[in-house]
């Protein structure tokens, strides 16, 4: 089941950089990940990646293999043929910091941006009563890792940079949405996710689905449930007529 | 090909090419263009073809003629008078038509299709978008689509009349029972066009999405549950949906014309 | 000499898990400018990877449970050499952490009646586990990561910047602790893993929180990050651990494919009714029922099936006895020849409960075995087997500010403290841990902080040797060696000789062993510059793990016992004279030295909670005639 894969790792910073090849060894039931491992600890000891938990449940080995976004820990070898190049890249969305590192500082900028969880006034630690089908809409969003792979592949950001000053991303848009349906939550970010967060914006074209490790329906289970809220709060024509008419703010 | 906000932007890790995919990205793409391009083609002649629409002997109307409120609709087909005018550039169902174009046209799934496939933003997945500047649907025209919900009640009022035509059609000309290979189309067409309609993302908000705790509205949570569940296949509806429009259309038009005569089981 | 940035705050806490993050909390909401270090990204410390849940008695689902339960189920895990301080305050204090994380947006799964639903586990007598699905650490980390977020937009409001009062520094490595001249904690020098630049901060209180060890162990369930470095750093500054020789093996890790051996297998599927089976087909664990724990586990598969849907009438299944017994009785199936085909057991969940309820409760599980092992958990068994994920040993603490012994202004908590699990810990007790003693060592350095007239200062001798040790590997000569290398060297020795079950023989051969490594890691070098390097840093990292791998060795030599977390083949019973007695860790000057220290006696009210009998299993006649069963008879007979 051994053989001699052949690799084709991005290497270099922000200053340059370039694919470099490496002919590797492969066993049975490995992932990239143990790839790279194998390289540093044989060929390329600097060669820099960032993981953590190699069992998909930390998000941090975050890159794109064969231009497609993926956790290095879950990308089995069995899905590539033998003779096949393995194309290793980091994420292009974001910028690089050494060989398969990129600066994700976006995604922390932008999670500080959304209006935190917002508990009834009075309500003491311990009274706290939902039910689980109240729950479970948030659930499903909190299952999410932080790979930022939804982040990558967004072409919002990925293919306009200028974007990200006004784009929260698929994952702070779903922040919100989680924090909107969660059952105790008093905030209102209806208007702050249409006009801060940037989610007229996004054209619901599913790649941040697409890419989801842990399979969150992104778009359909959070974006377009807050677009369909905005809609309801800002694009109702008669909520709109009324408010040109009566000079209200609702 | 693309721009230099991209991925080739400095200080993004640098790269010749602009992705390295190298799976058939495309073919979706391809498929959905040549799919949307054939029922748009189809449609439009046939909507202003204004004939072979109705088959008098078995009630057989087409979705693309219903409700038929021109004045150059014929006697039978006509369920809800006719009152606008008879003109060549003017629908016989000219007050349908628009509206379940816009709610096809601002659906969530078609939406996806065609900004992937005909505007190219993004082709596919990690793949560049070859436009300059990017706004996505901030501004006018594309905020529009903000009002889908509505083209979706007035999409759920059109396919109430839809299912009351497919209705009538069991009735013959001699006023008796039948039934037809056209009754069955006629049905089949019905049934997706109710699941294309209920499985609509607006359609999952009204109905339960849009509350906080759906412990308190028992009912309302069973709904959204079950079209949170036919939601999951909007794009299958979408597509079926699209295919039985054209099927029972053109049945019903070859039927109407004498090409081919309608195979009765009943009646 | 080095040019070198630098950071005052009053609180650094060392570690962005769990613990760390709670403790961090404590102290910004104390008013205090805090900072936390992280060596991976924030959020995505090793806490993520705990599945089954949060242990703390709510009585939520069986309100027979109460803080007491927990406690005795809690010292009866650890084999009653837990600080039972801790797991006092622990079993009193965790369910109002719990709800706590409710306040922050935690979204835990629900009871019926809508509060938080709790789950079975090994060794509790209740259902007390809240949990989210299997990923409740995951739940734990990013709940208190919103919380530090909501933390610094309130700074953000008041002052306008959102690192004002509370900054996390992630991807940055702590080499050393720094103190004073007396030997106070004075702040910490670090460098920054993107840029390999120096970093030093000035802070009079340090609360570690670092985690484990396991990564010294090559099948492991642990992540890179856990090389033992709070341990580490903790005692070059001159503290002590305890506890050292007790690992916890837990029993179901995956054992194939080899590539993802060790990922665990979490106990909640035990919990929601799997099985272990041999390669014959039978539950063996009936076989394994230990005398301390008869009475309490069924002893037939019937009486174990019943007692799902009926736990008051019927004695719970063997399968979830504490995590060292089941480890133990795999490893005995597994050499007597009963194993799976890739030297595990069978963990069977396809055969008891529906597919649908199978990805409802254990969708990770079910994620993680399908694709990583191509293997689909509601259909076929899975293999499952022994694998290193938690160290009860760590930094000798005063449970109730977790301040570490004889160093002031240095404070642990969560994995890299000790004491708190005794010999063996149970499921679902860590990430309590994490948020009792995380807040309790935050609120304790603030209390430090308070006591002090003036802050330590530091002392720049000791910066610029730090600075100069840190890129020693770079200075190595032409032949030199790879840190790789030297690592899985160390993995597999620390596994083959020290492992789960030990002998004097192979523990003696392993320091002679760590010896060689120890001298080989002299000579380490490294290929590149300071920029992201990880050759550089797990150069840099493996000086504490070989430090930490040579205290569990020596302590695990001179403990000539068998209990919770330390199995020896030549010593396979327990002793009551060794309950009493810990064994203590410290560095002199470069060599460890282990002395045993004696155990604090149990108050009186706590000892009381214990059935005599069951006492006379684990303690020595002398330390029982203050138990009142005992006292009582005494005065009742000498009574006038």
């Amino acid at each position: 089941m051994t053989y001699k894969g052949h690799f084709r790792i991005w290497r270099g910073d922000e200053e340059g950089g370039s694919l470099e090849d490496f002919e590797v060894e492969v066993n049975e039931g490995e992932v990239v990940l143990d790839i790279i491992h194998r390289l540093q600890a044989t060929q390329a000891p600097d060669l820099a990646v960032r993981w953590n938990c190699k069992a998909g449940k930390c998000g941090s080995c975050s890159a794109e293999v064969n231009g497609r976004p993926r956790l290095l820990c879950m990308t089995r070898m069995s899905i590539f043929s033998e003779g096949e190049t393995i194309t290793v890249t980091p994420m292009r969305a974001f910028s690089v910091i050494k060989d398969l590192v990129p600066d994700v500082s976006y995604n922390y900028t932008k999670a500080r941006e959304v209006t935190s969880f917002t508990p009834p006034e009075g309500l003491g630690p311990g009274e706290y009563r939902m039910q689980q089908e109240d729950v479970e809409r948030s659930q499903e969003f909190r299952k999410c890792i932080e790979c930022f792979l939804c982040q990558d592949t967004c072409h919002v950001v990925r293919d306009h940079e200028e974007n990200k000053s006004a784009f929260a991303g698929p994952r702070f848009l779903m922040r919100a949405a989680e924090l909107e349906m969660h059952p105790l939550d008093e905030a209102d970010r209806r208007d702050a996710v249409q006009d801060e967060h940037g989610l007229g914006m996004c054209n619901i074209t599913k790649c941040c689905t697409e890419v989801c490790p842990e399979g969150i329906k992104i778009t359909d289970n959070a974006l377009i449930p807050m677009k369909e809220r905005v809609a309801g709060r800002r694009y109702d024509p008669v909520v709109w007529l009324g408010n040109k008419l009566f000079k209200r703010g609702s | 090909m693309s721009t230099d906000t991209g991925v080739h932007a400095p200080p993004r890790a640098r790269l010749p090419v602009s992705t390295l995919r190298n799976d058939r990205w495309w073919v979706p793409q391809v498929l959905t263009i040549a799919g949307l391009s054939i029922f748009v083609i189809y449609a439009t002649v046939r909507v202003f073809l204004q004939q072979n629409y109705w088959v008098e002997e078995y009630h057989y109307l087409t979705p693309f003629y219903s409700p038929c409120i021109s004045t150059g609709c014929v006697d039978g087909a006509a369920h809800f008078g006719r009152f606008i005018p008879d003109h060549a550039l003017i629908p016989y169902a000219a007050l349908s038509l628009p509206f379940l174009l816009l709610f096809r046209l601002t659906c969530y799934y078609y939406r996806k299709a065609y900004y992937r496939s005909f505007w190219l933003a993004p082709p596919a997945c990690a793949v560049p978008e070859p436009h300059a500047r990017y706004t996505g649907e901030t501004r006018f025209p594309l905020i529009l689509q903000n009002i889908h919900r509505y083209f979706f009640y007035l999409a759920f009022a059109i396919t109430i009349i839809n299912t009351y035509d497919m209705l009538l059609a069991f009735q013959t000309a001699d006023g008796g029972f039948g039934l037809g290979l056209g009754n069955v189309i006629l049905v089949v067409n019905v049934v997706m066009l109710w699941l294309y309609t209920l499985s609509c993302h607006s359609c999952r908000h009204v109905m339960g999405g849009r509350l906080k705790n759906f412990s308190k509205h028992p009912v309302r949570y069973r709904m959204w549950t079950r079209i949170s569940a036919l939601n999951t296949r909007h794009m299958e509806f979408a597509w079926i949906s699209l295919g039985t429009l054209m099927l029972v259309d053109l049945y019903v038009m070859l039927v109407a014309s004498g090409t081919i005569t309608d195979l009765r089981f009943i009646g | 000499m080095t040019e070198v940035e630098r950071h005052s705050y009053d609180v650094l806490v060392i570690g962005a898990g769990g613990a760390g993050l709670r403790a961090a909390i404590e102290a910004r909401e104390q008013g205090l400018r805090t900072a936390v270090i992280c060596k991976s990204l924030f959020g995505k410390a090793h806490t993520v990877m705990a599945e089954g849940g949060c242990a703390a008695a709510m009585g939520n689902v069986n309100s027979g449970d109460n803080w007491q339960v927990h406690f005795r189920d809690t010292m009866r895990g650890g084999k009653f050499l837990n600080n039972w301080r801790m797991a006092e305050l622990h079993a009193k204090e965790a369910p109002d952490r719990v709800w706590e994380l409710e306040t922050y947006g935690a979204l835990f799964d629900r009871t019926g009646d809508g509060r938080i639903s709790q789950r079975n586990f090994g060794g509790h007598e209740y259902p007390r586990l809240a949990h989210v699905g299997d990923r409740t650490g995951l739940e734990l980390i990013r709940t208190m990561q919103q919380k530090v977020v909501s933390l610094q937009q309130e700074d953000y409001r008041d002052l306008g910047d959102y690192d004002a009062r509370l900054k996390v520094f992630s991807e940055c490595t702590v080499t050393q602790l720094l103190n004073d001249d007396s030997g106070a904690i004075s702040g910490a020098f670090a460098y920054w893993r993107e840029s390999g630049r120096f970093v030093q901060f000035d802070a009079p209180a340090v609360v570690l929180a670092t985690g484990g060890i396991g990564k010294s162990f090559s099948v492991t369930s642990n992540s890179w990050e856990y090389t033992g470095d709070g341990h580490a750093l903790a005692m070059r500054a001159g503290a002590k651990l305890i506890n050292m020789e007790f690992v916890q093996f837990h029993p179901t890790g995956m054992v194939w494919p080899p590539s993802v051996k060790g990922i665990l297998v979490t106990e909640g599927v035990r919990g929601d009714g799997g099985v272990l089976k041999n390669a014959n087909g039978e539950r063996f664990m009936f076989n394994y029922i230990p005398d301390v724990f008869k009475g309490y586990y069924a002893d037939n598969p019937e009486e174990a099936d019943r007692w799902y849907s009926d736990p008051n009438n019927n004695r719970r299944t063997p399968d979830l006895l504490p995590r060292d017994e089941v480890a133990r009785a795999i490893n005995t199936e597994v050499k007597e020849g009963r194993g799976s085909p890739h030297g595990g057991v069978y963990l069977d969940i396809a055969s008891r409960l529906s597919d649908e309820e199978i990805e409802r409760r254990l969708p990770s599980m079910h994620h993680q075995f399908k694709e990583l092992a191509d293997v689909d958990i509601t259909s076929e068994a899975m293999e499952v087997g022994p694998t290193c994920h938690y160290v009860m040993g760590g930094v000798a603490v005063d449970p109730d500010t977790g301040a570490a012994d004889g160093v002031p202004g240095l404070f642990a908590a969560g994995e890299c403290a000790g004491g708190m699990h005794g010999s063996n810990r149970l499921g679902g007790n860590s990430l309590s841990d994490l948020l009792v003693f995380g807040r309790r060592a935050g609120a304790g350095a603030a209390e430090y902080l308070s006591s002090l007239t003036e802050r330590p200062t530091a002392n720049q001798t000791q910066v610029d040797e730090a600075a100069r040790a840190a890129v020693e590997p770079f200075g190595a000569g032409e032949t030199y060696e790879n840190p790789y290398t030297l690592q899985s060297d160390l993995q597999r020795l620390m596994n083959d000789l020290v492992g789960i079950i030990r002998t004097e023989g192979e523990m003696s051969e392993a320091l002679t062993k760590l010896r060689d490594l120890a001298e080989r890691a002299r000579h380490v070098g490294i290929e590149g510059n300071r920029q992201y390097n990880p050759g550089w840093h797990l150069a840099l990292d493996l000086s504490n793990m070989l430090l930490v791998s040579e205290c569990v060795a020596r302590a695990a030599l001179r403990r000539t016992e068998s209990r919770g977390g330390h199995t020896r083949d030549d010593f396979p019973k327990m002793d009551a004279e060794w309950r009493h007695t810990l064994l203590e860790c410290t560095l002199d000057g470069e060599s460890v030295t282990v002395t045993p220290g004696e155990q604090v006696p149990m108050r009186a009210d706590l000892l009381e909670l214990f059935e005599l009998t069951e006492l006379e299993k684990y303690y020595t006649e002398p330390e029982l005639v203050e138990h009142p069963a005992r006292s009582g008879a005494q005065r009742e007979e000498g009574a006038p």
